[in-house]
């Protein structure tokens, strides 16, 4: 009975992200002006951040050197789509016209129906968002190749991780609209603090130590993006490698929990809008 | 069986009116207000009240949606709110103001999705959708993404959608608001179908009395959050005074001395030549009879009381169960 009922629930889930993975499918022109996008911006970050590493001494910053420098800029444009840091309003505006109740009329918890969604889009990106900036990179600048055999697998488990807290905590802002009514004002901030925080803008290493360490185990942002361009480009020693991973798996966790109990208080005091 | 228990029922919602520059005063207002309902296995409830009368607040208690704030309610055994997932299994529901399918998608994969989320067998599902594209004329657009659907279209999508993993209960708040004709036959004539088999136990709020007339025979007024009417149609006319009419054609006027027993003349058009009788302690035949003994006749014809009328007179007085 256990069993059947786990099996049922691993199909459910998986045609709800094949769902997420369709919608997404059906923008195709959104998509490649995304991906577009994305790439000119990786050219203007990359020749800035090469510009800026070549007047240091020695080349290197932040204890990166040139081509893992222009593989943490190519895979932070790859993965701003992929993690889905940007642009998700869709749970607050459920919220706040009514629509919620759809979702709350199944069988299925929303945080999980959401989830799955959304791990449906991050496969959707990552073909279609990666890959491209991935590829042009690899054309137009020596990108970093890993030396050790366990860096591919891990870093696509940080990903996977930073997509979940990417998830978690957008849930998180946009639930705030069960109580607030508008959760425009978390969101704006989340987006702002999601770009600067994640390691988006420059690496976060360039920070004093102590700032540094704040940012990527105190706070959930640099699980995001900056940990899965570290572990990418080996910036760190295997043990601290898997140890970045870690930090970014107790975050997911910890963010997944609080998304079911703020999921679970919200509906307790439901009061869903509009006849 | 009792498929639906209300108890007392009630729903205040706080709103904040503002009061001076920066003061809100927090004001209560009474949504539901005290319902006592029960209804059992197979039966068609209209559900319907004038706007605001809580009608949709009912409903969204009723399904899990809305913590009541006082009384009891049940539904297929069960409590809606702390067991509101279960309870989505034995439920279906169709707000007609919003939509529970997939937007960017085709209509047939909203569906699909939805046998996995209710994780209906795959038999089962392919028999109700079958059923459902031949009376509610589905083909046409299965393959069209939802937001491109007219509503009526959608509609008869939504309504599908609810009933795909074989419901015990129907919910439906104005399922037939802003349908094209031919829409809201379909949904009609679907849903009559669907109260023969006499095991699903369907409740319907709406604006078009058409509705509960072609569907259900039993009738729940509510305003102000209370129940001011239930029973039948017909028990409605009863009470409220709503007559039969007796309409004539006749030859020549009618002189000014008659008068038909039972009856009283309401109306007298085209200079005498129609006129218009309700009949109040007489039967049809009585009434025609006297009528034919007394004057020359073309035509006759009797009209039924028109619900809308008897409701816009229920809705005009004030509720006297309060
Ligand atoms: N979320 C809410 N907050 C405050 N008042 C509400 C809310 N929902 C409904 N009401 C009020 O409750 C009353 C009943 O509303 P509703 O059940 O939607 O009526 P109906 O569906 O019969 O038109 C109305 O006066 C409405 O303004
Ligand atoms: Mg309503």
């Amino acid at each position: 009975m256990d069993r059947l009922d786990a099996r049922e629930g691993v199909v459910t889930f998986g045609a709800l992200a094949r769902s997420g993975f369709r919608r997404w499918s059906t923008y195709r022109q959104a998509t490649i002006a995304g991906a577009f996008t994305n790439v000119v911006f990786g050219f203007l970050r990359c020749y800035v951040i090469l510009a800026v590493a070549a007047a240091t001494a020695g080349g290197l910053a932040a204890g990166y050197d040139a081509e893992q420098l222009a593989t943490y800029v190519w895979v932070g444009q790859g993965l701003i789509t992929v993690v889905g840091m940007w642009g998700w309003t869709e749970l607050a505006d459920r919220i706040r016209t009514g629509e919620v109740a759809a979702d709350l009329l199944r069988p299925v918890p929303p945080v999980v129906s959401y989830l799955a969604a959304d791990l449906g889009r991050f496969g959707h990106a990552m073909l279609t968002r990666f890959v491209p900036p991935m590829v042009v990179g690899a054309i137009f600048f020596p990108l970093y190749v890993p030396h050790r055999a366990g860096t591919i697998p891990l870093f696509l488990v940080s990903v996977v991780l930073g997509t979940l807290v990417s998830f978690a905590g957008r849930f998180l802002v946009n639930a705030t609209a069960y109580w607030l009514h508008d959760a425009r004002g978390p969101i704006g901030l989340w987006t702002l603090a999601s770009g600067v925080l994640a390691g988006l803008y420059f690496p976060l290493r360039l920070l004093p130590d102590w700032a540094a360490v704040l940012l990527y185990a105190a706070l959930p942002f640099a699980g995001m993006l900056q940990i899965p361009a570290d572990v990418l480009t080996e910036r760190d020693g295997p043990a601290l490698q898997a140890g970045l991973v870690a930090v970014q798996a107790v975050w997911a966790a910890g963010l997944l929990f609080a998304c079911a109990r703020v999921q679970k208080r919200a509906e307790s005091k439901l009061v869903v809008q509009g006849g | 069986m009792t498929v639906i228990e209300m108890h007392d029922l009630k729903k205040d919602f706080t709103v904040r009116v503002r009061a001076g520059r920066f003061r809100r005063r927090k004001r209560t207002v009474a949504a539901v207000d005290g319902i006592d309902l029960t209804v059992d296995r197979g039966e068609m409830v209209g559900y319907i009240g004038p706007n605001g009368a809580g009608k949709s607040t009912t409903l969204k208690m009723l399904t899990g949606i809305l913590t009541p704030s006082a009384g009891t309610v049940r539904v297929c055994g069960l409590t809606p709110v702390p067991q509101r997932t279960r309870l989505a299994r034995r439920i279906g529901v169709v707000f007609g103001q919003r939509s529970q399918l997939w937007w960017d998608l085709p209509l047939h994969e909203s569906f699909t999705l939805l046998r996995h989320i209710y994780r209906v067998p795959a038999a089962d599902h392919a028999a109700r959708l079958a059923r459902c594209r031949s009376l509610l004329d589905l083909d046409d657009f299965l393959d069209t993404p939802v937001r491109q659907l007219s509503l009526g279209q959608r509609m008869r999508g939504e309504i599908t959608a609810a009933l795909l993993h074989g419901p015990d209960v129907l919910f439906l708040d104005e399922p037939t608001i802003g349908l094209d004709v031919v829409s809201k036959q379909a949904v009609r004539g679907f849903l009559a179908e669907l109260g023969q088999g006499g095991d699903v136990t369907l409740m319907l709020t709406t604006h078009d009395l058409a509705d509960i007339e072609r569907l259900c025979r039993r009738l729940v007024v509510i305003d102000h959050g209370h129940v001011v009417h239930d029973g039948t149609i017909e028990a409605l006319h009863a009470r409220y005074g709503s007559r039969r009419r007796l309409v004539a054609d006749l030859d020549a006027p009618l002189p000014a001395s008659f008068t038909l027993a039972g009856a009283s003349l309401v109306a007298s058009e085209a200079d005498g030549h129609r006129v218009s009788f309700t009949l109040e302690s007489t039967t049809a035949a009585e009434a025609v009879a006297a009528l034919m003994a007394s004057a020359s006749v073309r035509d006759l014809s009797l009209v039924e009381p028109d619900i809308e009328d008897v409701v816009a007179r229920l809705y005009a007085s004030p509720g006297d169960t309060s």
